[in-house]
This record gives structure tokens, C-alpha cells and sequence, in this order.
């Protein structure tokens, strides 16, 4: 891989997290517990979508083959996306779509806040502006988080258990390859494994306000770096995909 | 001095563009357009800033910003759109203030970073109270949070700090 192939990738992986969980987020519309949150997890989908066009039109400038953020989003397969496995779980019932939302909120909020000081200039750009934006849902998934957790007992046991089912998808978060470790070396990237522990300090805090269990880490799930995913990426595109796959030439 | 009259002149045209989901406020008000730009061909260029990432309202304001000039006889012109540095609640000029209040919508209540880290003092933009609860986080818009007033029990959006 050349300089641009790796930072055409990296730029993948930004994008295709918001992308990924802004549209499962965005599945909540019309189906959220109450109003409230029916506007609060599509508003935070729109953020998060937001973002992903800004990260995958730089990659298409990066990658200089003329695509642009829709031809990203909508004519690649499967093994073409870099999309944590954590974000591409279903949602769940609410806990479950909480769970997620809460480990990765706090995880892009500190990944946002280093990537802010990149030496590139525009994703440092993109990193300010979002970095606003998560500190709303981290604040959001963080009272959830507390409310479902310090809740009644069946809130408390639903959000436990959401929590141990999501656990074994977060260490891919802290995972670095070759275009990591070539992006932290250009001051480009950031070492997510110095994200680490301010990481476990405010889940661990938040966890022990909401009276919840932090699970033992007994399993783990990775491999988007490599572009292999569970088979529910495959699903969330042939909805996302359908309309510019089967009218490729539509206009608004 | 006739390139500054004519810069006065766009940036009052501009003045006439109304935010599409707030139209109590012009883009003016809001602190989005960053720069007017005139080269020596007379060529203008309108450099604004997006609120939020994902806002929607964005595209349209572009569209708006291009027909109010062609409107007023400016053809040659470029609109460009700039994230950094990133848009802050900071921005909005007094006026855009105390229009959002009039409207019913309470104005971002302190500096950025203290409303992020959660240390708000929302006043209900009815009565003016400070015994004011936050109903959710996110509202109507990505702008907007959803407030109640405890002592006239009136809800209401409030604009949050960013």
C-alpha cells in the first residue's frame, strides 16, 4: 500500500462508522420508545451521516479515481467497508441500541478529541466540528446509560444484559495495523491504544453510577480492518444500496 | 471605495436570506457566512460555515444565498462552504439573540465550553424564569434542545451551545 492507498483506508474507517451507525440509527425513526427519543436517535443519526459524507468525499479526493461520498456509500460490497463490527449489530431493543451507542460515543468522543491536533489539516478540521457533536450523544447515551442501569429492577437486567451480549465487539476498537501504526507515524492518525485508559475511566464511572457490571473480557470479535464482517453489514446495504444500485442514474 | 460600497451592498443582500427552519433569523444573525470575497474582475465569492455536520437546512441556504444575489442583479458569483474553524453558538450576533427570544426559542445561555460540559442556566424565554428543566437533548432540529419552565410550566426549544 502506498501513503494515499493507506490514507484513502483510514479515511474509510472514520467515514464508514458514522455511516454505518447513523443508518442503523436512523432504523429507529418512527419506532422509538417515545417522541423524545425518536427525535434524539434520528437527530444524532443525521449528525453521524453528517460526518460520514464529510470523511468519505475526502477519501474520494484521496483516492483520485473520481469517486465521490454517494458512489462510497452506494457501489461497494461487503468487503469493501471498514465499518467497526460493534456498529453494524442490530438494534436491538432499546438497552441494546443504548449499549452500543454508550461504548462508542465515549470511544469517538476521545478518537475525535486526539484526531482534532492531526497534522492533516482537514480531517483535523472534520474532528473539531464533529467532536461538538459526539459530546451531545456521549452526553445522551451516558443518562441512559445511568437512568435503564439505576433504573427498576427489569430496566437494570435488560441493560446488563445488553452490555455483556456487546461486550466482546469493543476491543476491536483499540486494535492497530500496519495503516494505524502508519498514520500515528505521519501525525496523521491516532494511536488508539493510548485512548485506552481515559476510556476505561469514564466507562467505569458511568457503569458504577448505573449499579451495572462491567463484564469480564472473555471474548472478542474483530475484523473490519480486513473487511470482514458479520453477516448483518450485508443486509443494512442491499436497504441502504437499493435505490442507486437499481436506478444508478437517478436524480432528485 | 467603490469595492467597499459594493461589499456593503452584498453583505445586505445577504442580510435578506432567512435561516429555512429558523426564519426569524437571517444567516447573518446566525454567524454562518465567514467571508465576502471580491476579486478585481468583480467576481464575488460568499464563504459560509455549516451549523451542524449532518443539518439539512445547509443546502438550502446556498440555493437561497444564490437566488437573493441573482435576485439583485449579482450573477458572477461563487458560494463556498469552510468547517474550519467550526461553527460556534458564539457566533450569533445580539440581534439574533434577542430575535430567537422574541420568537420563543431561549438563546444559547453561556460560552461553548461550559453549556457542553452541562453547566447551563436555561431562562424560559416566556417568563423569564430560571427554574427550567431539560425535557431531552436533541429537538425539532439539530440546533435545538427541548426545555420546560417550572414556574409558568410553558415547554420550549432552546438553542443549544455548541
Amino acid at each position: 500500500m502506498t501513503d494515499n492507498d493507506m490514507l484513502f483506508d483510514y479515511l474509510l474507517r472514520l467515514g464508514d462508522n458514522s455511516l454505518i451507525l447513523g443508518q442503523r440509527l436512523a432504523e429507529w425513526c418512527g419506532h422509538a420508545p417515545m417522541l423524545e427519543e425518536d427525535l434524539a436517535l434520528t437527530n444524532i443519526g443525521l449528525d453521524l451521516l453528517g460526518q460520514a459524507r464529510m470523511f468519505l468525499s475526502y477519501a474520494g479526493e484521496v483516492e483520485g479515481k473520481g469517486r465521490d461520498e454517494d458512489r462510497l456509500a452506494y457501489f461497494r460490497d461487503t468487503k469493501d467497508w471498514r465499518n467497526l463490527l460493534l456498529l453494524e449489530q442490530p438494534n436491538g431493543d432499546f438497552a441494546a441500541t443504548m449499549a452500543r451507542q454508550f461504548f462508542f460515543d465515549s470511544f469517538q468522543y476521545l478518537q475525535f478529541e486526539a484526531l482534532a491536533r492531526s497534522s492533516d489539516e482537514r480531517l483535523a478540521g472534520i474532528a473539531a466540528k464533529s467532536l461538538k457533536e459526539t459530546t451531545y450523544h456521549r452526553r445522551h447515551s451516558t443518562d441512559w446509560i445511568i437512568r435503564l442501569g439505576d433504573g427498576t429492577d427489569e430496566s437494570h437486567e435488560k441493560m446488563q444484559r445488553a452490555i455483556d451480549a456487546i461486550w466482546g465487539y469493543l476491543p476491536e476498537m483499540f486494535d492497530m495495523d500496519a495503516v494505524d501504526d502508519a498514520m500515528v507515524a505521519d501525525g496523521i492518525g491516532v494511536d488508539v491504544t493510548a485512548l485506552r485508559t481515559a476510556w476505561d475511566g469514564y466507562v467505569n464511572d458511568v457503569l458504577a453510577e448505573a449499579t451495572l457490571i462491567r463484564p469480564e473480557d472473555s471474548w472478542s470479535v474483530r475484523g473490519s480492518r480486513d473487511g470482514k464482517h458479520s453477516e448483518h453489514l450485508g443486509y443494512i446495504l442491499a436497504e441502504m444500496q437499493f435505490l442507486p444500485r437499481a436506478y444508478p442514474d437517478a436524480k432528485w | 471605495m467603490v469595492a467597499l460600497a459594493a461589499h456593503e451592498d452584498i453583505e445586505s443582500i445577504l442580510a435578506l436570506v432567512k435561516d429555512p427552519e429558523i426564519p426569524v433569523l437571517s444567516i447573518a444573525d446566525l454567524g454562518i457566512i465567514r467571508r465576502i470575497e471580491e476579486g478585481e474582475d468583480g467576481r464575488v465569492a460568499v464563504v459560509i460555515t455549516p451549523t451542524y455536520s449532518g443539518c439539512p437546512a445547509t443546502e438550502v441556504i446556498e440555493a437561497d444565498i444564490a437566488d437573493m444575489l441573482k435576485l439583485h442583479g449579482v450573477s458572477d458569483f461563487e458560494i463556498r462552504s469552510e468547517i474550519s474553524p467550526a461553527w460556534t453558538t458564539d457566533w450569533i450576533t445580539a440581534e439574533g439573540r434577542r430575535k430567537l427570544e422574541e420568537y420563543g426559542i431561549a438563546p444559547p445561555a453561556s460560552k461553548g465550553k461550559a453549556a457542553l460540559l452541562g453547566h447551563e442556566g436555561v431562562i424560559c424565554p416566556q417568563c423569564k424564569s430560571t427554574n427550567t428543566d431539560r425535557v431531552s437533548e436533541f429537538g425539532s432540529t439539530a440546533c435545538k434542545a427541548q426545555y420546560k419552565c417550572l414556574d409558568c410550566l410553558e415547554p420550549f426549544d432552546y438553542f443549544k451551545c455548541v
